[in-house]
Protein backbone atom coordinates (compact mmCIF):
# COMPACT_ATOMS: atom_id res chain seq x y z
CA UNK A 1 0.00 0.00 0.00
CA UNK A 2 0.85 3.52 -0.73
CA UNK A 3 2.66 6.02 1.73
CA UNK A 4 0.13 8.80 1.89
CA UNK A 5 1.26 12.59 2.22
CA UNK A 6 -0.75 14.75 4.58
CA UNK A 7 -2.06 16.69 1.58
CA UNK A 8 -3.21 13.01 0.11
CA UNK A 9 -4.42 12.01 3.21
CA UNK A 10 -6.75 15.51 3.31
CA UNK A 11 -7.74 15.28 -0.41
CA UNK A 12 -8.78 12.02 -0.55
CA UNK A 13 -10.31 12.13 2.97
CA UNK A 14 -13.77 11.04 1.49
CA UNK A 15 -13.07 8.55 -0.17
CA UNK A 16 -11.03 7.09 2.82
CA UNK A 17 -13.64 7.06 5.41
CA UNK A 18 -15.81 4.99 3.09
CA UNK A 19 -15.77 1.51 4.31
CA UNK A 20 -16.24 0.33 1.04
CA UNK A 21 -12.76 2.48 -0.31
CA UNK A 22 -10.67 2.88 2.74
CA UNK A 23 -7.50 3.50 2.90
CA UNK A 24 -6.45 -0.10 0.83
CA UNK A 25 -8.90 1.24 -2.09
CA UNK A 26 -7.69 5.14 -2.57
CA UNK A 27 -4.32 3.35 -2.33
CA UNK A 28 -5.30 1.15 -4.93
CA UNK A 29 -6.63 3.64 -7.53
CA UNK A 30 -2.81 5.73 -7.23
CA UNK A 31 -1.65 2.33 -8.73
CA UNK A 32 -4.57 2.22 -11.45
CA UNK A 33 -3.91 3.02 -15.03
CA UNK A 34 -6.86 4.04 -17.14
CA UNK A 35 -6.48 4.75 -20.44
CA UNK A 36 -9.73 6.50 -22.32
CA UNK A 37 -10.58 6.71 -26.07
CA UNK A 38 -12.13 10.08 -26.86
CA UNK A 39 -11.38 13.78 -25.56
CA UNK A 40 -14.38 15.22 -26.05
CA UNK A 41 -18.03 15.17 -24.30
CA UNK A 42 -17.88 11.84 -22.74
CA UNK A 43 -14.13 12.14 -21.81
CA UNK A 44 -14.89 15.14 -20.53
CA UNK A 45 -16.71 14.18 -17.06
CA UNK A 46 -14.88 10.61 -17.13
CA UNK A 47 -11.47 12.81 -17.49
CA UNK A 48 -12.92 14.98 -14.74
CA UNK A 49 -14.10 12.70 -12.16
CA UNK A 50 -11.31 9.79 -12.37
CA UNK A 51 -8.64 12.78 -12.31
CA UNK A 52 -10.37 13.67 -8.84
CA UNK A 53 -10.30 10.37 -7.76
CA UNK A 54 -6.63 9.65 -7.99
CA UNK A 55 -6.54 7.33 -10.53
CA UNK A 56 -2.70 7.35 -10.67
CA UNK A 57 -2.11 7.10 -14.31
CA UNK A 58 -5.20 8.03 -17.23
CA UNK A 59 -3.88 7.68 -20.83
CA UNK A 60 -5.90 9.69 -22.96
CA UNK A 61 -6.54 9.46 -26.95
CA UNK A 62 -7.80 11.89 -29.40
CA UNK A 63 -6.61 13.61 -32.18
CA UNK A 64 -8.39 16.79 -32.16
CA UNK A 65 -8.20 20.42 -31.59
CA UNK A 66 -10.65 22.39 -29.34
CA UNK A 67 -13.31 24.11 -31.04
CA UNK A 68 -15.54 26.43 -29.91
CA UNK A 69 -18.86 24.79 -30.48
CA UNK A 70 -17.15 21.82 -28.20
CA UNK A 71 -17.70 24.11 -25.28
CA UNK A 72 -20.88 23.61 -25.10
CA UNK A 73 -20.87 20.28 -23.24
CA UNK A 74 -17.13 19.36 -23.37
CA UNK A 75 -16.34 20.51 -19.98
CA UNK A 76 -12.77 19.97 -19.72
CA UNK A 77 -11.81 21.97 -21.90
CA UNK A 78 -12.23 26.27 -22.17
CA UNK A 79 -12.34 29.17 -24.04
CA UNK A 80 -8.49 29.74 -23.60
CA UNK A 81 -7.42 26.65 -25.44
CA UNK A 82 -9.61 26.75 -28.84
CA UNK A 83 -7.18 25.50 -31.25
CA UNK A 84 -4.92 23.47 -28.40
CA UNK A 85 -4.97 19.48 -28.76
CA UNK A 86 -7.96 18.37 -26.83
CA UNK A 87 -5.21 15.67 -25.16
CA UNK A 88 -2.86 18.59 -23.80
CA UNK A 89 -6.31 20.41 -22.97
CA UNK A 90 -7.65 17.77 -20.55
CA UNK A 91 -4.55 16.61 -19.11
CA UNK A 92 -3.68 20.93 -17.91
CA UNK A 93 -7.60 20.36 -16.35
CA UNK A 94 -6.95 17.33 -15.06
CA UNK A 95 -3.38 18.17 -13.16
CA UNK A 96 -4.85 21.78 -12.00
CA UNK A 97 -7.35 19.25 -10.04
CA UNK A 98 -5.27 16.82 -9.31
CA UNK A 99 -1.46 17.02 -8.90
CA UNK A 100 -1.39 13.47 -8.57
CA UNK A 101 -1.91 12.15 -11.66
CA UNK A 102 0.02 11.64 -13.96
CA UNK A 103 -1.48 12.23 -17.41
CA UNK A 104 -0.32 10.26 -20.93
CA UNK A 105 -1.79 12.09 -23.73
CA UNK A 106 -2.07 10.04 -27.18
CA UNK A 107 -2.11 13.10 -29.78
CA UNK A 108 -3.64 10.68 -32.55
CA UNK A 109 -6.59 8.47 -33.44
CA UNK A 110 -6.11 4.31 -32.37
CA UNK A 111 -6.20 2.40 -35.17
CA UNK A 112 -5.87 -1.54 -35.71
CA UNK A 113 -2.26 -0.96 -35.63
CA UNK A 114 -1.46 1.06 -32.27
CA UNK A 115 -4.61 0.07 -29.66
CA UNK A 116 -3.46 -3.11 -28.77
CA UNK A 117 0.21 -1.88 -27.51
CA UNK A 118 -0.78 1.19 -26.02
CA UNK A 119 -4.16 -0.42 -24.32
CA UNK A 120 -1.75 -3.45 -22.62
CA UNK A 121 -0.18 -1.17 -20.36
CA UNK A 122 -3.70 -0.69 -18.90
CA UNK A 123 -5.62 -1.94 -16.34
CA UNK A 124 -9.31 -0.63 -17.58
CA UNK A 125 -10.42 0.92 -21.06
CA UNK A 126 -13.32 3.73 -21.22
CA UNK A 127 -14.55 4.37 -24.47
CA UNK A 128 -16.56 7.30 -25.10
CA UNK A 129 -15.45 8.23 -29.29
CA UNK A 130 -18.03 8.99 -31.46
CA UNK A 131 -18.13 6.60 -34.04
CA UNK A 132 -19.40 2.53 -34.95
CA UNK A 133 -15.77 1.50 -36.67
CA UNK A 134 -14.14 2.48 -33.61
CA UNK A 135 -16.30 1.01 -30.87
CA UNK A 136 -15.68 -2.64 -32.70
CA UNK A 137 -11.85 -1.81 -33.01
CA UNK A 138 -11.75 -0.70 -29.21
CA UNK A 139 -14.23 -4.02 -28.27
CA UNK A 140 -12.05 -6.54 -30.25
CA UNK A 141 -8.34 -5.11 -28.81
CA UNK A 142 -10.12 -5.17 -25.44
CA UNK A 143 -10.84 -8.54 -25.45
CA UNK A 144 -7.74 -10.06 -27.28
CA UNK A 145 -5.63 -8.24 -24.72
CA UNK A 146 -8.10 -9.18 -22.02
CA UNK A 147 -9.25 -5.27 -20.77
CA UNK A 148 -12.59 -4.53 -18.94
CA UNK A 149 -14.26 -1.67 -21.14
CA UNK A 150 -16.85 0.48 -20.15
CA UNK A 151 -18.12 1.55 -23.08
CA UNK A 152 -20.67 4.41 -22.84
CA UNK A 153 -22.41 6.34 -26.46
CA UNK A 154 -25.42 8.93 -26.61
CA UNK A 155 -27.28 10.15 -29.44
CA UNK A 156 -29.45 13.81 -28.95
CA UNK A 157 -31.36 13.13 -25.81
CA UNK A 158 -29.93 9.55 -25.08
CA UNK A 159 -27.52 7.30 -23.81
CA UNK A 160 -26.08 4.14 -23.56
CA UNK A 161 -23.67 2.58 -21.09
CA UNK A 162 -22.31 -0.97 -20.60
CA UNK A 163 -19.24 -2.47 -19.25
CA UNK A 164 -17.55 -5.51 -21.29
CA UNK A 165 -15.22 -8.35 -19.92
CA UNK A 166 -16.16 -11.38 -21.28
CA UNK A 167 -12.61 -12.42 -20.84
CA UNK A 168 -13.38 -12.19 -16.92
CA UNK A 169 -16.47 -14.07 -16.74
CA UNK A 170 -17.67 -16.91 -19.32
CA UNK A 171 -21.62 -15.81 -19.65
CA UNK A 172 -20.38 -12.04 -19.91
CA UNK A 173 -21.18 -10.83 -22.99
CA UNK A 174 -19.02 -8.06 -25.61
CA UNK A 175 -20.24 -5.83 -27.55
CA UNK A 176 -20.55 -7.50 -30.46
CA UNK A 177 -22.81 -10.19 -28.54
CA UNK A 178 -24.90 -6.76 -28.38
CA UNK A 179 -24.60 -5.27 -31.80
CA UNK A 180 -22.96 -7.97 -33.84
CA UNK A 181 -22.55 -5.67 -36.81
CA UNK A 182 -22.67 -1.42 -37.10
CA UNK A 183 -25.44 -0.05 -38.73
CA UNK A 184 -24.23 0.94 -42.77
CA UNK A 185 -22.52 4.10 -43.58
CA UNK A 186 -24.40 7.31 -43.45
CA UNK A 187 -27.79 6.02 -41.56
CA UNK A 188 -26.39 7.44 -38.48
CA UNK A 189 -25.94 11.19 -38.32
CA UNK A 190 -23.10 12.43 -36.63
CA UNK A 191 -23.26 14.74 -33.31
CA UNK A 192 -23.23 17.77 -35.20
CA UNK A 193 -25.83 16.71 -37.66
CA UNK A 194 -27.72 15.51 -35.16
CA UNK A 195 -27.43 17.67 -32.40
CA UNK A 196 -27.18 16.84 -28.58
CA UNK A 197 -28.22 17.58 -25.22
CA UNK A 198 -25.14 19.02 -23.85
CA UNK A 199 -25.65 18.31 -20.26
CA UNK A 200 -26.50 14.58 -21.44
CA UNK A 201 -22.55 13.94 -21.76
CA UNK A 202 -22.25 14.99 -18.13
CA UNK A 203 -25.01 12.82 -17.01
CA UNK A 204 -23.71 9.26 -19.30
CA UNK A 205 -20.24 9.67 -18.83
CA UNK A 206 -20.71 10.10 -14.87
CA UNK A 207 -22.42 6.68 -15.13
CA UNK A 208 -19.03 5.61 -16.91
CA UNK A 209 -16.99 6.99 -13.81
CA UNK A 210 -18.50 5.83 -10.99
CA UNK A 211 -18.45 2.32 -13.04
CA UNK A 212 -14.88 2.65 -13.32
CA UNK A 213 -13.79 3.46 -10.23
CA UNK A 214 -15.90 0.87 -8.86
CA UNK A 215 -14.33 -1.97 -11.49
CA UNK A 216 -10.58 -0.97 -10.41
CA UNK A 217 -11.77 -0.72 -6.72
CA UNK A 218 -14.09 -4.69 -7.10
CA UNK A 219 -16.90 -3.17 -5.46
CA UNK A 220 -20.58 -3.25 -5.87
CA UNK A 221 -22.47 -4.95 -9.14
CA UNK A 222 -20.56 -4.56 -12.26
CA UNK A 223 -22.49 -3.72 -15.55
CA UNK A 224 -21.40 -6.63 -16.71
CA UNK A 225 -24.49 -8.48 -19.02
CA UNK A 226 -26.43 -5.38 -18.58
CA UNK A 227 -27.31 -2.04 -20.53
CA UNK A 228 -28.14 1.34 -19.16
CA UNK A 229 -30.20 3.05 -21.49
CA UNK A 230 -30.85 6.52 -20.19
CA UNK A 231 -34.06 8.46 -21.70
CA UNK A 232 -33.48 12.22 -21.00
CA UNK A 233 -36.64 13.59 -22.78
CA UNK A 234 -38.67 10.85 -20.08
CA UNK A 235 -36.00 11.38 -17.26
CA UNK A 236 -36.00 7.83 -16.95
CA UNK A 237 -32.97 5.02 -16.57
CA UNK A 238 -33.16 1.51 -17.91
CA UNK A 239 -31.35 -1.60 -17.09
CA UNK A 240 -31.78 -3.91 -20.03
CA UNK A 241 -30.56 -7.59 -19.69
CA UNK A 242 -27.60 -8.27 -22.04
CA UNK A 243 -26.45 -11.70 -22.96
CA UNK A 244 -23.67 -13.21 -23.93
CA UNK A 245 -24.40 -14.54 -27.81
CA UNK A 246 -22.96 -18.08 -28.59
CA UNK A 247 -22.60 -17.29 -32.21
CA UNK A 248 -20.44 -14.00 -31.48
CA UNK A 249 -17.88 -13.58 -34.01
CA UNK A 250 -15.58 -12.59 -31.56
CA UNK A 251 -16.26 -14.15 -28.29
CA UNK A 252 -18.92 -16.75 -29.26
CA UNK A 253 -18.27 -20.37 -29.25
CA UNK A 254 -16.82 -20.83 -32.92
CA UNK A 255 -15.57 -17.14 -33.57
CA UNK A 256 -14.52 -16.20 -36.71
CA UNK A 257 -12.69 -13.01 -36.13
CA UNK A 258 -9.35 -14.39 -34.18
CA UNK A 259 -7.23 -10.77 -34.83
CA UNK A 260 -7.69 -6.89 -35.26
CA UNK A 261 -9.13 -6.79 -38.97
CA UNK A 262 -9.50 -3.54 -40.86
CA UNK A 263 -12.02 -1.05 -39.41
CA UNK A 264 -13.52 0.96 -41.88
CA UNK A 265 -13.13 4.38 -41.70
CA UNK A 266 -11.59 4.16 -38.13
CA UNK A 267 -9.06 6.51 -39.27
CA UNK A 268 -10.96 9.19 -41.19
CA UNK A 269 -13.90 9.64 -38.84
CA UNK A 270 -13.08 12.62 -36.47
CA UNK A 271 -13.63 11.64 -32.72
CA UNK A 272 -14.69 15.31 -31.39
CA UNK A 273 -17.48 16.90 -34.16
CA UNK B 1 -53.10 -8.05 -26.02
CA UNK B 2 -52.36 -4.55 -25.53
CA UNK B 3 -48.12 -3.89 -25.37
CA UNK B 4 -46.78 -0.62 -24.69
CA UNK B 5 -43.64 0.10 -26.59
CA UNK B 6 -41.02 2.59 -26.14
CA UNK B 7 -39.72 4.38 -29.25
CA UNK B 8 -36.39 5.34 -28.69
CA UNK B 9 -35.43 9.07 -29.69
CA UNK B 10 -34.39 8.28 -33.19
CA UNK B 11 -37.35 7.03 -34.25
CA UNK B 12 -39.45 9.59 -32.61
CA UNK B 13 -39.77 11.95 -35.82
CA UNK B 14 -42.00 8.90 -37.66
CA UNK B 15 -44.40 8.80 -34.47
CA UNK B 16 -44.93 12.47 -34.66
CA UNK B 17 -42.61 12.99 -31.57
CA UNK B 18 -44.87 10.06 -29.20
CA UNK B 19 -42.18 8.47 -26.72
CA UNK B 20 -44.68 5.53 -25.62
CA UNK B 21 -47.34 4.15 -28.25
CA UNK B 22 -49.57 1.24 -26.85
CA UNK B 23 -50.67 -1.17 -29.67
CA UNK B 24 -51.88 -4.63 -30.07
CA UNK B 25 -50.65 -7.72 -31.26
CA UNK B 26 -50.02 -11.17 -29.62
CA UNK B 27 -46.14 -11.84 -30.66
CA UNK B 28 -43.40 -9.29 -31.53
CA UNK B 29 -43.98 -9.43 -35.04
CA UNK B 30 -47.40 -8.80 -34.63
CA UNK B 31 -46.55 -5.72 -32.89
CA UNK B 32 -44.10 -4.77 -35.34
CA UNK B 33 -46.63 -4.58 -38.13
CA UNK B 34 -49.54 -3.06 -35.93
CA UNK B 35 -46.35 -0.42 -35.22
CA UNK B 36 -46.01 -0.22 -39.21
CA UNK B 37 -50.08 0.51 -39.89
CA UNK B 38 -50.13 3.18 -37.06
CA UNK B 39 -46.63 5.00 -37.99
CA UNK B 40 -45.96 4.03 -41.42
CA UNK B 41 -41.82 3.83 -42.37
CA UNK B 42 -41.41 2.59 -38.76
CA UNK B 43 -41.15 -1.50 -39.66
CA UNK B 44 -38.45 -0.71 -42.24
CA UNK B 45 -36.47 1.26 -39.44
CA UNK B 46 -36.54 -1.95 -37.30
CA UNK B 47 -36.16 -4.95 -39.64
CA UNK B 48 -34.38 -5.70 -42.77
CA UNK B 49 -36.01 -6.46 -45.96
CA UNK B 50 -36.51 -9.91 -45.30
CA UNK B 51 -38.45 -8.87 -42.32
CA UNK B 52 -36.09 -9.95 -40.01
CA UNK B 53 -34.96 -7.49 -37.19
CA UNK B 54 -31.75 -5.77 -38.23
CA UNK B 55 -28.74 -6.56 -36.24
CA UNK B 56 -27.84 -3.10 -35.44
CA UNK B 57 -31.72 -2.67 -33.66
CA UNK B 58 -32.42 -4.86 -30.53
CA UNK B 59 -35.96 -5.59 -29.04
CA UNK B 60 -36.83 -5.95 -26.01
CA UNK B 61 -39.69 -7.52 -23.45
CA UNK B 62 -39.43 -5.63 -20.53
CA UNK B 63 -35.40 -6.01 -19.93
CA UNK B 64 -35.29 -9.12 -22.31
CA UNK B 65 -33.51 -8.79 -25.89
CA UNK B 66 -35.85 -10.67 -27.77
CA UNK B 67 -33.29 -12.19 -29.72
CA UNK B 68 -32.68 -14.56 -26.49
CA UNK B 69 -36.21 -15.62 -26.74
CA UNK B 70 -38.08 -16.59 -29.89
CA UNK B 71 -37.02 -13.48 -31.64
CA UNK B 72 -40.48 -12.21 -34.02
CA UNK B 73 -41.89 -15.14 -32.75
CA UNK B 74 -41.87 -14.16 -29.28
CA UNK B 75 -45.51 -14.27 -27.35
CA UNK B 76 -46.68 -11.04 -25.56
CA UNK B 77 -48.90 -11.22 -22.55
CA UNK B 78 -50.77 -7.70 -21.15
CA UNK B 79 -48.99 -5.58 -19.97
CA UNK B 80 -45.85 -6.52 -21.24
CA UNK B 81 -43.41 -3.52 -22.65
CA UNK B 82 -41.47 -3.61 -26.03
CA UNK B 83 -38.46 -1.38 -26.04
CA UNK B 84 -36.53 -0.69 -29.13
CA UNK B 85 -32.77 0.35 -28.31
CA UNK B 86 -30.66 0.99 -31.67
CA UNK B 87 -26.97 1.45 -31.88
CA UNK B 88 -25.80 4.98 -31.01
CA UNK B 89 -22.22 5.72 -31.48
CA UNK B 90 -21.88 9.64 -30.09
CA UNK B 91 -19.22 10.67 -27.64
CA UNK B 92 -18.91 13.52 -28.93
ZN1 LIG C 1 -19.27 -11.27 -28.00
Amino acid sequence: MIDFTEEQIERYSRHIILPEVGAEGQSKLLESKVFMIGAGGLGSPVAYYLAAAGVGTIGIADADVVDLSNLQRQIIHNQDRIGMPKVESARETMQALNPDVKVNTYNYFVTEDNIRDIISEYDLIIDGCDNFPTRFLVNDACYFEKKPLISGAMFRFEGQVATFKPHQQKDAPCYRCLYPEPPPAGLVPSCSEAGILGALAGAVGTIQAVEAVKELLGIGDSLAGKLMVFDALRMEWKKLKLRKDPGCPLCGDNPTITELATYEQACELKFGE
Amino acid sequence: MSVTVRIPTPLRKLTGGSDEITVDGTTVGDVIESLESAHPGLKERICDDAGEIRRFVNVYVNDEDVRFLEGRATALKDGDELSIVPAIAGGC
